[in-house]
């Protein structure tokens, strides 16, 4: 048996009652939930239980690195927590063989007030480290945080790149069989970034087992072999990292990508135009249902002209849901008689970064005078799906392939 | 049902409680570096740093010196009041800093608890260390007051471990009590520095308890730091201040009490704390 983490039907269930947190948080208010309920003849307050987690088996292989994603509130953290017996399942049984590390957040437990020094050793401690393995791994973990000359600054004096670096530098350097790690990428330089994705797979290396929890699906993509895709407190897929997040990029979006109005009446639009149809698509060549930077997208607009000789271009106004524009483009313009149309927009790959986007939509006439206005035509979602060796987002709204070229520089050439 | 080899352990409902002995020995060092980061803590960027725990104490003594020995005139047992009062102050000091600091110390590590699997335990037992550190730190202000008196402590200084022992037990065992339940009931946070308030009176620090009526003295014997502070001072003024002795075998049982039902509730409610903190 070489499964270094194995669970069967793990269930954790916490109990909400209603209007309120979590459990009386007084004392009046546990004295009057009991009298209420005395009274009511043994009747509990209104409480409903709600499953964190349910029924989840899994085995864990050594050296495997196993993804864990799913959305917000579909138990990933909680199940990192029962593995590091933070919490206890209400259900089923877990076997764990070997120590486990778990880093939920980066820096717990760093005391503002302490030196650089001083919070390695706390943090370890807290960790589990015994002290003579902190003392022993200390230059390591100095040299990897690259903080030697501030180590004897309190550590609130940090910038928090700084604090992010010294606190995933103890972590990592925990010598524990299994690592479970949550979401700490996010924060850090790129350039750190890429240091800490390195350890973590030399970490593998050494036969250490990773879970990793991410909402990061090029992180998940590029570090793990293997994922689980939670979905509901359940397990909803498992398998190859990258069949797994596939699943969860096509399960996933909430963008309306394609609306459709048949009734005229019901329609968008006015004496003049009327939409038919806005559909955003991933144009030849593409079979994923989901779109990447990498994808050829186009948009299709069908409509309804009832203007007798008008002259009538189209304008697209892509924004970003965070609400920047990204770009305003406009079409030529045609000289429409009426009757339904439909016009194609083709959005070149490599051009828009990852993210959610909705689409607005003009219709202009004699290039000056908007007939018709649709904001939330269609929108849509990019992901990254790029592997490569960091986890951080790029900047930037858009995220053009340019051609770079390079050459060797002899010193005559220079001169010329 | 799953097996278990040697380097194993299995998680599931219940099982924590019944490690926690295993757990707490191999976090013993955490203990350590808990109590080492609250003491570091607690006096940087002050001016006075660490005088600070001998200030408190000197100035109370002054106060109820003034207050009780010479407006109140009580009496004192043939011992300067000063000594009598500071004798006393030593382990009230101790007794109340505990549960104040280890009522609210989980609560002020919540970050710790709902992010890292360590036994809870070390929490209120290294704040509990701190004050105990602080208290030697009055304890060699009242042997230097002894001093200037020209009195030393004499044999009874052996019986020293038989009193900080149920002292250190008593507050570690309702700071478990405080500590848990204050993360269930806040209220807890508003009780701890009442009932700090109302002991100092109730418990015989700025008085003798020999004022105490006869009658009286086994139902006064209810507050275990009555036991505590009259054995201190025994042990510390040559026996002048007499010890009663049901009232003694009272706090005893009572610290007993408190400290083995306070290691079981928080041993029960233990695995509770990181989901409701």
């Amino acid at each position: 048996m070489d499964d270094v983490i194995r669970t069967e039907h793990i269930g954790k269930k916490y109990v909400l009652r209603h209007s309120r947190r979590t459990g009386p948080r007084t004392l009046r208010e546990a004295f009057s939930d009991r009298t209420r309920s005395w009274l009511r003849g043994g009747g509990v307050p209104a409480r409903e239980e709600f499953w964190a987690l349910q029924d989840i088996s899994i085995s864990v292989k050594v050296g495997e690195r196993l993804g864990i994603i799913g959305r917000n509130g579909a138990g990933k953290t909680t199940l990192l927590k029962v593995l590091s017996r933070i919490t206890e399942p209400t259900a089923g049984q877990a076997l764990i063989r070997g120590r486990v590390a778990s880093l939920l957040e980066v820096g717990t437990g760093f005391h503002p007030e302490l030196t650089g020094r001083e919070n390695v050793f706390l943090n370890g401690a807290i960790l589990g480290m015994r002290r003579h393995e902190i003392r022993r791994k200390f230059d390591e973990i100095v040299a990897f945080a690259e903080v030697e000359k501030f180590l004897d600054t309190p550590v609130k004096r940090y910038s928090s790149g700084m604090s992010v670096r010294l606190a995933f530098a103890v972590a990592a350097h925990l010598e524990s069989d299994i690592l479970l790690v949550d979401e700490v990428l996010a924060v850090g330089d790129a350039q750190f970034q890429k240091k800490c994705m390195s350890k973590m797979k030399d970490v593998t290396r050494e036969g250490r087992t990773i879970l990793f929890v991410s909402h990061n699906m090029a992180a998940v993509n590029s570090l793990c072999s293997q994922a689980v895709m939670l979905e509901g407190g359940r397990i909803a897929r498992r398998g190859s990292a990258e069949e797994v997040v596939k699943h969860y990029l096509e399960s996933g979006s909430s963008a309306i990508t394609a609306q459709e109005w048949s009734d005229p009446e019901q329609a968008p639009g006015n004496d003049s135009i009327r939409l038919r149809k806005a559909r955003i698509f991933a144009a030849a060549g593409s079979e994923e249902p989901f779109f990447t930077t990498a994808t050829p997208l186009a948009l299709e607009i069908g409509f309804a002209n009832a203007v007798p000789d008008c002259a009538l271009n189209i304008s697209v106004v892509l924004w970003k849901a965070t609400g920047e524009c990204i770009f305003n483009t406009g079409s030529e313009s045609w000289e429409l008689a009426p009757g339904d149309y439909s016009c194609t927009c083709h959005i070149p790959p490599h051009l828009l970064n990852e993210g959610n986007y909705t689409v607005e939509i003009n219709f202009v006439r004699d290039r000056s005078r908007v007939l018709f206005n649709l904001e939330d035509a269609c929108s849509f979602e990019i992901h990254d799906m790029e592997k490569r060796a960091w986890f951080g987002k790029r900047m930037g709204a858009v995220r053009p392939k340019l051609d770079f070229t390079l050459k060797h520089a002899s010193p005559n050439e220079v001169d010329e | 049902m799953l097996k278990s080899p040697p380097d194993t352990q299995i998680i599931e409902a219940g099982r924590s409680r019944a490690r926690i002995w295993s757990d707490l020995w191999r976090y013993r060092e955490l203990l350590f570096f808990l109590s080492w980061r609250d003491i570091l803590v607690r006096y940087k960027q002050t001016v006075l740093g660490i005088l600070w725990s001998v200030l408190r104490p000197l100035l109370t003594m002054l106060i109820f010196t003034v207050l009780f020995g010479r407006l109140a005139r009580l009496p004192s047992d043939n011992v300067p009041y000063p000594l009598l009062v500071l004798a006393a102050m030593v382990p009230w000091q101790f007794f109340a800093g505990s549960i104040s600091e280890a009522g609210n110390s989980l609560i002020g590590n919540a970050n710790l608890i709902a992010k890292v699997f360590f036994p809870r335990l070390v929490i209120p037992m290294a704040t509990t260390l701190v004050t105990l550190v602080d208290a030697g730190i009055s304890f060699l202000l009242l042997l230097g007051l002894m001093i200037s008196y020209g009195t030393l402590p004499d044999w009874r200084i052996l019986f020293l471990p038989f009193v900080v022992l149920p002292a250190y037990l008593l507050a570690l065992g309702c700071g478990l009590w405080f500590s848990a339940l204050n993360i269930r009931y806040r209220d807890f946070r508003h009780l701890i520095p009442f009932l700090v308030q109302v002991g100092l009176y109730v418990s015989p620090v700025g008085y003798a308890s020999t004022i105490i009526p006869g009658k009286w003295r086994l139902i006064y014997a209810l507050n275990p730091m009555v036991g505590i502070i009259d054995s201190f001072r025994w042990i510390l003024l040559h026996g002048r201040t007499q010890l009663y002795m049901p009232g003694l075998a009272v706090s005893a049982a009572l610290i007993a009490l408190i400290f083995i039902s306070g290691l079981l509730y928080f041993r029960r409610v233990e695995r509770t704390f990181a989901d409701i903190i």
